[in-house]
């Protein structure tokens, strides 16, 4: 063997060597190398320019939502003009002519705005908002009627994206949203100091409306807060329980073996499949009504279930068997070794875990699309049984409504949602870092 | 009794059962714990389960199927004539009576057999639930009454209890594969339905799809086309420019993460890219519709050519965005797991760092690589929002990425969020289209993980 | 701190280069002496290495070794676990760069070139100091690919008929050709432990390094496949420098011309293996060969 080897020592020998060769062709594989890493740093940065253009786009085209214009006008709220003969009477309180008094104010203000179409327009700039506004004030001080009072009512959704720079007074008038007569009033109203920008609290505290200066999300977050608190009642007992079960107690065959393979695919399914299940069991085989939070909290269940199952089971492997040991060796059952000794060290991964699929729950919207939580809904929904919509869901329906107003109303509806699910993500990594134990 | 007083009462019961329990079980042990088997609260635990499990259960059953027991019940009780008329009809009729029954507004007038029905359904329901009250409340008391006479020194409570308690874990564990049967049934059923009406070659092959189907018979276009390759076609359209978008940027990300960056650039980079991840679908949809699309589309038109205001190369765009923390973070796992004595080995034979990576880690990883990639398909197949708020409705045939394509997702949202009848044609589509969905992302899931499990055994 | 590293330093070197000690009785340099005793240099080094010290973020691995890799030589590096010897072995090509938090000091000379400094390229280095591994880790590719693995990228062949001469050379010469040559497609993964240990020498060779480091190269391996790569060692002594660390002092005793003892971090004792075996000067390295501790 050493002869037949000391024959190819030639080959070797005769080669040119090795350190030679590797210098030759190094620059260009240092060039290549450098490259390379280009590459890397490069799909980083565009990943992280996407980020951030999202993140600027929504915020710079929701900021402004957060703030309304009002105009400031002078009302008389004389009994003719209300169309009402008894001032005492609720009932003719509630139904007088509101309307008619804030248009009668604007043409106080314009009296030179005669044609009907001009009249029109004048009163296009204030949002029918004004109305209610007035009814509610009367209503609530009956004595205002016969004086005239000086009110802030919301402006008209045009009008508003005017004030906020949304619309360009410099395109012709054929395209643009606010024509020119309706300029000069606004014009004039400027210069009288009767239109300024206040806080929008309207935004937090009214449903949906079809006028974006009316619209807010009050309905939409008590929606999603009444179907996670269904998903989250059903979702984290079953999701545990299940995770005990399968981590403790399972035997290992067959049945678990599905079991197993049957989580991992339901976290992989679509979620839009979990709608036409909730549709086609929960609505049309229960008869469930449809758009209530029960419903869409059931399905949610189903969808984030796979979720805290795996996160609980990571959390239960995690705890060492020497305290399983310890408990189980003073004569402790299975069971109250488990509910005493592992469920407690095991709790705060298991949180985590449920945190990170109330967050997917609380994005989610195209399973709620399939059983009806995408109808238009003014009220605010009061218990889980009620018509409800839910934030994502809103915002798909703000996003498809032409008014230009509504962008900003959607953007800032992504800014709330966003603020929700960072809010959720961080205390789960709060959760995390507390009650990391090393063993 | 109203079901949440009747829960409430039930609850009472049962902590009454459990104090009885385990004053009983005192009484039994001559107040000394040792005689007892097991702890005496676990006797008032049985004793409360007992009151409460078979009574709840009962409960949850009959509400379950209330309203259809009782609408068969009342349907049957209809003359003749109005039940020979049809199942749409019917449908109408029966949400009219239980409209009445709840006090709304009907759709037609009340005539003397609805309002009779309707009547004949309130009794139903009143005598049902006084029925269900007497029967859950006594099974409540005679169950937790006999489990309470019987309580003896040596009986093995706690063994019962824990029983039980492990009952119901299988219970919570078995609802997963409750959920795939659930799925697949109602996809299944109202798939087969659908079949009856359109044949499965002409769904799958059918090169049209316009399910706009007329009311009544004598109109255009009445019959509607559901042609579903135009959809698959859009969806895979889609799915690709999200691949070509997610894959190489995700991958190399992920290469890049675990193997130059520093600690600090990791620590920062990761989970500022984990946020893409984590914004929700709508939010992608609104961003590709609000600036994507327009951007792409005046991009177009300065460069000559013909974009659709909702092309196809949008929702992608914007689809890839979102997958590539999914295929970033699916990689990183996968290329960790690549063990260390690889990378010294080809170090060793003085391979530069991306050498090895492209030669001997990416190879090794390979199979774990797409088997990431087969489940980031799956994701961008089955992706809803997104497209429904960036892509078009029309059915498109094309491979033109400029051009608006529609997707099976998209369709099946548009069909079922108008105002349909249940059982036309239309709506039953979209279970079709589910099902396609279902069967797809299910082979693709299970594929996928196949191939990323056996690659993790290699290694382990 | 420095003072007292220098000082040592200067023990170390007159213990061992300037003051050679003539040992004439077994164990005559106590336990507590740490300094190296026997020939720590030899003529025409092919490596040299003074003063390298280790360290795992801030803890000191290995301290201040002296020593030559002669040329066509096989230097054995024996020692308990932990005693650095797997450590210093990585020092010579260089393969602690890629582990997070190691820092090595000092010298280590190869043609007049200070090989452990930032500006040299480790690239070429590596391809002149092979390395094989305690583990087998054939890349998952073929038979093949393994060994072309290392001429491909360093660009060794210029043409396919070059690289396949290449690649049939290092197998015949780590007697793999006649096992594998009906299968060079398949992958190398599927080999016998001994097999692939062999292909990881023969993909080493392929490379033409001027040294190559084993690291335990047959603790994973039976004795008849250990006995087979002994025999591979032993052949190529003739073309190559081998420093090889072992576990097992027969191993050392059977394949190497020197052996050096570790311990602890220090180098014990360097010297013709014969004598190590036979006479060893140190009390520690007499305390590891008979067995009082290993």
């Amino acid at each position: 063997m050493s002869k037949k080897a000391s024959s190819y020592d030639d080959f070797f020998a005769s080669r040119p060597r090795t350190i030679d060769l590797v210098k030759k062709g190094l620059a260009k594989r240092r060039a290549r190398e450098k490259r390379f890493q280009l590459y890397g740093k490069l799909a980083i940065i565009l990943g992280l320019i996407f980020l951030l253009t999202l993140f600027t786009s929504i915020v710079g085209n929701g900021y402004t939502a957060f703030m309304q214009t009002y105009v400031k006008l002078d009302i008389s709220l004389d009994v003719d003009a209300l169309a009402i003969d008894d001032p005492d009477n609720i009932q003719q309180l509630s139904t007088a002519n509101y309307g008619g008094a804030v248009k009668a104010a604007l043409r106080t203000m314009f009296p030179e705005v005669k044609s009907r179409s001009d009249k029109r327009a004048l009163y296009s700039l204030i949002s029918t908002g004004a109305t209610y506004q007035l009814r509610d004030r009367v209503i609530r001080q009956p004595e205002l009627i016969g004086q005239s009072i000086t009110v802030w009512v919301p402006a008209a959704d045009d009008l508003d994206m005017l004030m906020k720079g949304k619309i360009d007074r410099d395109v012709v008038q054929a395209d643009r949203r606010m024509k020119d007569n309706q300029l000069v009033w606004v014009d004039k109203l400027i210069s009288e100091e009767r239109i300024k920008k206040r806080f929008n609290t309207g935004f937090f505290t009214s449903g949906d409306s079809r006028d974006p200066e009316l619209a807010g999300i009050r309905g939409a977050v008590m929606g999603s807060l009444l179907t996670l608190i269904v998903t989250l009642a059903l979702s984290f007992p079953i999701g545990v329980a299940a995770a005990v079960y399968l981590e403790e107690f399972a035997p290992q065959n067959k049945l678990t073996d599905v079991i197993e393979v049957n989580i991992n695919n339901l976290a992989a399914v679509p979620s839009i499949v979990f709608g036409l299940l909730g549709l086609a069991v929960f609505i049309n085989f229960f008869g469930m009504p449809r758009s209530a939070p029960v419903v869409g909290g059931l399905v949610l269940t189903l969808m984030t279930l796979p979720t805290i199952i795996i996160a609980s089971r990571a959390a239960l492997k995690s705890v060492p068997p020497s305290i399983r040991e310890a408990a189980l060796g003073i004569g402790a059952s299975p069971m109250q070794t488990i509910i005493y000794h592992v469920l407690p060290l095991a709790m705060p991964g298991m949180l985590t875990g449920t945190i990170i699929g109330m967050a997917q729950a609380l994005g989610e919207s195209a399973p709620l699309l399939m059983i009806g939580m995408v109808a238009f809904i003014v009220d605010v929904p009061g218990n889980i049984f009620d018509p409800a919509t839910v934030l994502p869901v809103q915002i798909y329906l703000w996003a498809d409504s032409p008014e230009r107003a509504f962008v900003e109303r959607t953007s800032a509806a992504i800014m709330i949602l966003l603020a929700f699910l960072i809010t959720m993500n961080a205390l789960a990594v709060i959760l995390r870092k507390r009650f990391e134990r090393r063993w | 009794m109203q079901t949440h007083t009747l829960v409430i009462v039930l609850l009472i019961f049962s902590s009454l059962a459990y104090y009885l329990g385990k004053k009983r079980a005192f009484k039994v042990a001559q107040g000394k714990i040792r005689n007892l088997h097991s702890l005496p609260s676990y006797y008032g635990l049985y004793a409360a389960m007992w009151c409460s499990l078979p009574a709840l259960l009962i409960l949850f059953l009959w509400k379950s199927f209330e309203s259809t027991i009782i609408t068969n019940l009342v349907v049957a009780d209809l003359p003749a004539e109005i039940r020979a008329q049809g199942a749409d009809r019917l449908n109408l009729i029966v949400n009219d009576i239980k409209n009445l029954v709840q006090g709304n507004i009907t759709s037609g007038q009340i005539d003397t057999t609805l309002s009779a029905a309707a009547e004949h359904y309130a009794n139903l329901q009143a005598s049902g639930d006084a029925a269900l009250t007497v029967l859950l409340l006594s099974l409540a008391v005679g169950a937790s009454a006999m489990v309470l006479m019987r309580i003896k020194a040596h009986q093995r409570a706690r063994n019962a209890v824990e029983n039980i308690l492990q009952g119901l874990l299988v219970i919570c564990s078995s609802i997963a594969i409750l959920t795939t049967i659930g799925i697949l049934l109602s996809v299944l059923f109202e798939s087969i339905r659908f079949f009856q009406t359109v044949p499965v070659s002409e769904f799958l092959f059918g090169l049209e799809w316009s399910p706009q189907t007329a009311i009544r018979a004598d109109q255009v276009g009445s019959s509607g086309a559901f042609g579903a390759v135009p959809l698959f076609a859009g969806t895979l359209l889609i799915s690709f420019i999200a691949m070509v978008v997610a894959v190489p940027i995700g991958l190399m990300s992920a290469i890049y993460l675990s193997e130059y960056a520093g600690p600090k650039v990791r620590a920062t980079a990761k989970p500022l890219l984990e946020i893409l991840a984590g914004i929700p679908t709508v939010v992608y949809g609104f961003f590709a519709a609000l600036i994507v699309a327009p951007f792409i589309r005046n991009m177009g038109v300065s460069l000559g050519l013909d974009v659709a205001s909702e092309s196809a190369l949008a929702a992608g765009l914007v689809m890839g965005i979102m997958i590539i923390p999914f295929v970033s973070s699916l990689s990183d796992d996968v290329i960790n797991a690549v063990p260390q004595a690889l990378r010294d080995g080809a170090y060793g034979l003085g391979a530069t760092q991306s050498e090895t990576i492209r030669k001997v880690i990416f190879p090794a990883a390979l199979p774990g690589i797409v088997g990431g990639i087969l489940l980031a398909v799956s994701r961008a197949i089955g992706e809803t929002m997104i497209v429904v708020m960036a892509a078009g409705l029309s059915a498109n045939l094309t491979a033109n990425p400029l051009q608006a394509v529609t997707t099976v997702t998209v369709q099946i949202v548009t069909l079922l969020t108008g105002d349909q009848e249940f059982d036309s044609p239309k709506t039953l589509a979209a279970f079709a289209l589910g099902l396609i969905l279902f069967v797809v992302t299910l082979i693709l899931n299970v594929i996928a993980l196949t191939v990323v499990r056996k690659y993790r055994e290699q290694y382990e | 701190m420095e003072q007292t590293e220098d000082i040592k330093f200067t023990n170390a070197k007159k213990a061992s280069i300037d003051d050679p000690v003539e040992v004439k009785h077994r164990a005559t340099v106590s336990r507590e002496d740490r300094s190296t005793v026997g020939e720590i240099r030899v003529d025409s080094p092919r490596m040299s290495c003074t003063d390298v010290n280790v360290y795992y973020s801030g803890q000191r691995a290995i301290k201040d070794i002296n020593l030559d890799i002669g040329n066509n030589e096989i230097i054995a590096m024996i020692g308990p676990s932990g005693c650095g010897k797997t450590t210093f072995l990585r020092c010579l090509n260089r393969m602690n760069d890629t582990i997070k938090g190691c820092e090595v000091t000092g010298s280590i000379m190869m043609d007049d070139y200070e090989i452990n400094s930032r500006e040299i390229d480790v690239v070429p280095l590596r391809a002149q100091v092979g390395m094989v591994f305690q583990k087998p880790n054939p890349f998952p590719k073929s038979i093949w690919e393994n060994i072309a693995f290392g001429p491909r990228i360093h660009g060794l062949a210029q043409d396919k008929t070059e690289l396949e001469e290449i690649v049939v050379t290092s197998l015949q010469k780590a007697g793999l050709w006649d096992e594998v040559k009906d299968r060079l497609d398949q992958p190398g993964t599927g080999l016998s432990g001994g097999q692939q240990q062999r292909l990881c020498i023969a993909r080493t060779i392929a490379v033409n390094p001027e040294v190559i480091l084993m690291d335990e190269p047959c603790s994973a391996l039976d004795p008849i496949a250990t006995a087979v790569v002994e025999d591979l060692m032993d052949q190529l002594r003739e073309n190559f420098s081998i420093a090889i660390v072992t576990h097992s002092m027969q191993q050392a005793a059977r394949v190497s011309q020197r052996t050096a003892y570790f311990h602890l971090g220090d180098l014990i004792e360097v010297g013709i293996t014969e004598e190590v075996f036979t006479k060893p000067k140190h009390q520690l390295t007499e305390d590891y060969i008979t067995g009082r501790f290993g």
